[in-house]
């Protein structure tokens, strides 16, 4: 019973982890963009849903209203403003500049907020369960994976059954035919920046509420979110739900064994999985 | 003769230190078919990317209704009416046939030209709407690639290499209906390998040789020795 | 070259304090060599080479600790040891592209973390101290100590940036140069792409293993933290390259020299001095990408280390 307990938390934190990741595999997809600042930018926005509830004095989940423009907004003028400026065939200048950005998003979070640890608190829902049989499943655990699912399915609807999801696919397929119709590459670039932090947004909000967390911990939530990419395959995002949930299993497991061996089991899957399926196990069909 | 619509002043246009062009004189009227040819790597469509804006001139060198549009970036000027159909279709492969052509009304202009009507110009097209823009043969592909332009309703069409790689047979049905497609008040510009085909399409033609327009004039009064001429850059 | 004597004397003539900052700044002028090596030659950006730091620290207290080398045998054995270690983990990691690839050695380093924080014999998470009789058995006098380790850090120096420096102009390095400036070209001429990056980052490795022995030498205490430090070991060390020019191997110098003036005077700020270097590596990767170096090369059209050879007619 325990283990199958350990398993039903693992897939649970799995859908954490495929929210921190469907984030980074999006502008991936777009632009081919490696943003090293994601997590970061998750940790970020738990600490702007932090100071809307304390500031406004409402709950963490409303705070999301507030939240998720300003995360668009960001993600906007920093993609125009910075990011865009980094394309191009040479890998060097993106990766350097997020990884600068990751730098200084930390230390920035630090001087607002010191390094103390910081929870958001969400009441009852945080001990709230629900029993199947003789599992206790909590229900934050299981709204988020809910939610992950939510934003899969509507990120999937945005790239197939809509006009930006078009636009998107088409920039990413050869963005100096996109401009000759009419679209501007620096604008979309600018668009999948903001919805990728829109996600980061929604996933800093269940972050904070399911754990503490401090400036530090961007780092690590980059980390899972890459595994979970790779471990799913590039350019698939239900295979991205698959590989946060392998991580996250593989997570409690571990932890389960030795609590000293939960993130070295993840990680340790990860590179198992890399070893034998270097593709991870959805990768995209080229065309 | 109706008035200037498009026209180049002195174009230089260069890849990173390679000039491709030098000193290009070219214009075209409202309404007007004209072709340029020339051997292969005479600068036919670094001509017509620079008219497009993918690559950038000098501002004055390019003017579109008066306006000096030279350096804008590709997608203004195609906001403006000039729709590329470029050299290779460069169709998107993640896009199905029918999201090809949408993409093309991303420009946002309005008129004859929509879903339905390039559906009548091409039915082959309405049956294969839903599949991968890449499973189609190089004739339809082409069809979709003019359709995608035409979507943009533009004032203006530049065929880089209508028919290159093409079969015969798909060559005489573009051809056939290229009359349809321009009739909508477009004015185009044609790059064709094919001499013949040229002459019979457009109204003038301008020979390019090595960067430079070595030849251009009215495909009445031209004989096909001046072209032979110019084309092979025979030395007086 | 006088200068060089100039700083190998220092000993008699610098202070404690001075002389413990100049060999720090020697070790990481090696690092970010090293890291430039990588990055800026073989174009594979590694923000994991902390792994290799951590790994050489650690090294170099089991190895005294528990198999009783002196401490300099176990800074070259744990050389050979990352070498040995980097041969497996290219074959894992080269797996991914680009990008992908500098996480990918981030998660190596994680993975190398977590391990030597289970090791109860090194102190587990919160780490241990060098032995008083090891540390002893280096020179009996701190201050022959202390000279001992300045030498070691200046010679460390002058060896990776030689070996470097002769690495790039060899037929190997102008090949690395060539897989840089172009993957495909370089492979048409029959350069092996793969075997070349494997050769650097395996040599890079246990390069950057030596150095981490000798910066905890210096310590005297390791801990998994301090050991596999993203900030302390990569960040710093990026900064130093992308500021001073990446790419060039004129820049680490001038990057280490601006990194040591910014953080000398900065220090007191704590994190908003980092915000202010992470700010200043933005605006250089966007207005200067060539750096600081790269700004002067080709303002003024030298180059002080050449690396090209010139084509010489004589019969």
């Amino acid at each position: 019973m325990d283990w199958l307990n350990a398993i039903v938390q693992g897939v649970l934190l799995g859908g954490l982890y495929a929210l921190f990741a469907s984030g980074l595999s999006l502008i991936f997809g777009v632009m081919r963009l490696v943003n090293i600042a994601h997590g970061d930018l998750i940790v970020l926005a738990a600490y702007l849903a932090l100071s809307t509830t304390l500031i406004l004095g409402v709950h963490p989940f409303t705070a999301i209203l507030v939240v998720i423009p300003l995360m668009a907004l960001i993600g906007y003028v920093l993609q125009r403003g910075v990011l865009n400026h980094t394309l191009g065939d040479d890998i060097l200048p993106p990766l350097l500049v997020t990884f600068g950005l990751s730098v200084f998003l930390q230390n920035a979070l630090l001087e607002g907020y010191t390094a103390d640890p910081q929870k958001l608190n969400v009441g009852s829902l945080e001990t709230a369960s629900v029993s199947v049989g003789e599992l206790s499943i909590g229900l934050l655990p299981l709204s988020t994976f809910v939610v992950a699912i939510v934003v899969i399915v509507f990120l999937q609807w945005i790239f197939y059954h809509t006009a930006l999801g078009r636009q998107f696919r088409a920039v990413s397929d050869n963005a100096d035919i996109a401009q000759l119709m009419g679209l501007s590459k620096g604008h979309i670039f600018g668009l999948a920046l903001a919805l990728s932090l829109v996600v980061c947004g929604i996933a800093g909000i269940l972050l904070g509420a399911r754990t503490s967390f401090d400036p530090a911990v961007g780092s690590g939530r980059l980390i899972f979110a890459f595994e979970a990419v790779i471990i799913g395959g590039l350019g698939n995002l239900w295979g991205t739900l698959i590989g946060g949930i392998v991580l996250g299993v593989a997570q409690t497991i571990g932890g389960k064994i030795n609590p000293g061996w939960q993130l070295l089991a993840g990680h340790v899957v990860f590179l198992l999985i890399l070893a034998i399926r270097p593709r991870g196990f959805f990768p995209r069909v080229e065309h | 003769m109706s008035k200037v619509l498009l026209q180049t002043d002195s174009l230089n246009a260069f890849y990173g230190d390679f000039q491709a062009l030098y000193d290009v004189d070219m214009s075209v009227c409202e309404g007007e078919t004209i072709a340029i040819i020339g051997a292969n790597g005479a600068g036919k469509s670094t001509l017509l990317r620079s008219i497009a804006g993918l690559i950038k001139t000098e501002p004055e060198s390019v003017r579109f209704d008066g306006t000096a549009i030279g350096n804008w970036r590709a997608d203004k000027i195609a906001k403006q009416g000039i729709a590329l159909i470029p050299e290779g279709r460069q169709l998107f492969p993640s896009l199905s046939v029918e999201e090809n052509l949408k993409l093309g009304s991303t420009v946002g202009r309005t008129g004859h030209w929509q879903l339905d009507t390039v559906y009548q110009l091409f039915p082959v097209l309405k049956e294969r709407r839903t599949q991968p823009s890449t499973s189609l043969s190089g004739g339809q592909q082409q069809m979709v690639a003019i359709g995608r332009a035409l979507m943009s309703n533009p004032e203006v069409l530049l065929f880089d290499e209508i028919s290159l790689g093409l079969a015969p047979v798909i060559i005489n049905t573009i051809y056939e209906q290229l009359p349809n497609i321009i009739s909508q008040g477009a004015t185009a510009i044609i790059i064709e390998q094919d001499v013949g085909r040229a002459m019979a399409a457009a109204s003038r033609v301008y020979c390019l040789i090595e960067g430079r327009v070595k030849l251009e004039g009215s495909t009445h009064e031209l004989t096909r020795e001046q072209i032979t001429e110019a084309y092979f850059g025979v030395a007086a | 070259m006088l200068v060089v004597l100039f700083l190998v004397a220092a000993p008699w003539w610098a202070g404690r304090a001075e002389l413990r900052l100049l060999g720090e700044i020697y070790l990481y002028l090696s690092l970010a060599c090293l890291w430039n090596l990588m990055a800026g030659y073989a174009g594979m950006v590694s923000v994991g080479q902390q792994a290799y730091v951590g790994f050489g620290g650690y090294m170099l207290f089991a190895l005294t600790m528990f198999v009783g080398l002196p401490p300099i045998a176990a800074i070259g054995v744990s050389a050979v040891l990352a070498a040995a270690l980097a041969v497996p983990i290219a074959s894992l990691i080269f797996r991914l592209n680009g990008a992908y690839f500098a996480i990918g050695t981030w998660v190596i380093a994680e993975v190398f973390r977590l391990t030597f924080a289970q090791v109860n014999a090194l102190g587990g998470g919160s780490g241990t101290s060098l032995p008083v009789s090891i540390v002893k058995s280096l020179a009996s006098s701190r201050s022959g100590r202390e000279s001992l380790s300045y030498f070691l850090a200046i010679g460390a120096m002058i060896l990776v940036f030689v070996s470097i420096y002769f690495f790039l102009r060899s037929k190997r390095g102008l090949a690395l140069t060539a897989i840089r400036d172009n993957e495909t070209a370089a492979s048409g001429l029959g350069v092996n792409i793969w075997r070349t990056k494997l050769e650097v980052y395996v040599v890079t490795a246990a390069l950057t293993a030596a150095i981490g022995g000798l910066i905890f030498l210096q310590k005297l205490r390791i801990s998994p933290d301090a050991a596999f430090s993203v900030n302390d070991w990569t960040a710093f060390v990026i900064f130093i390259v992308v500021i001073g020019g990446i790419g060039t191997l004129e820049g680490p110098i001038i990057g280490t020299i601006l990194f040591f003036l910014l953080r000398e005077t900065l220090a007191d700020y704590g994190s908003a001095y980092l915000m202010i270097l992470g700010l200043v590596a933005i605006l250089v990767m966007i207005k200067a990408p060539r750096g600081v170096w790269g700004w002067i090369a080709q303002k003024y059209d030298i180059e002080l280390l050449p690396m090209r050879y010139r084509v010489q007619l004589d019969k």
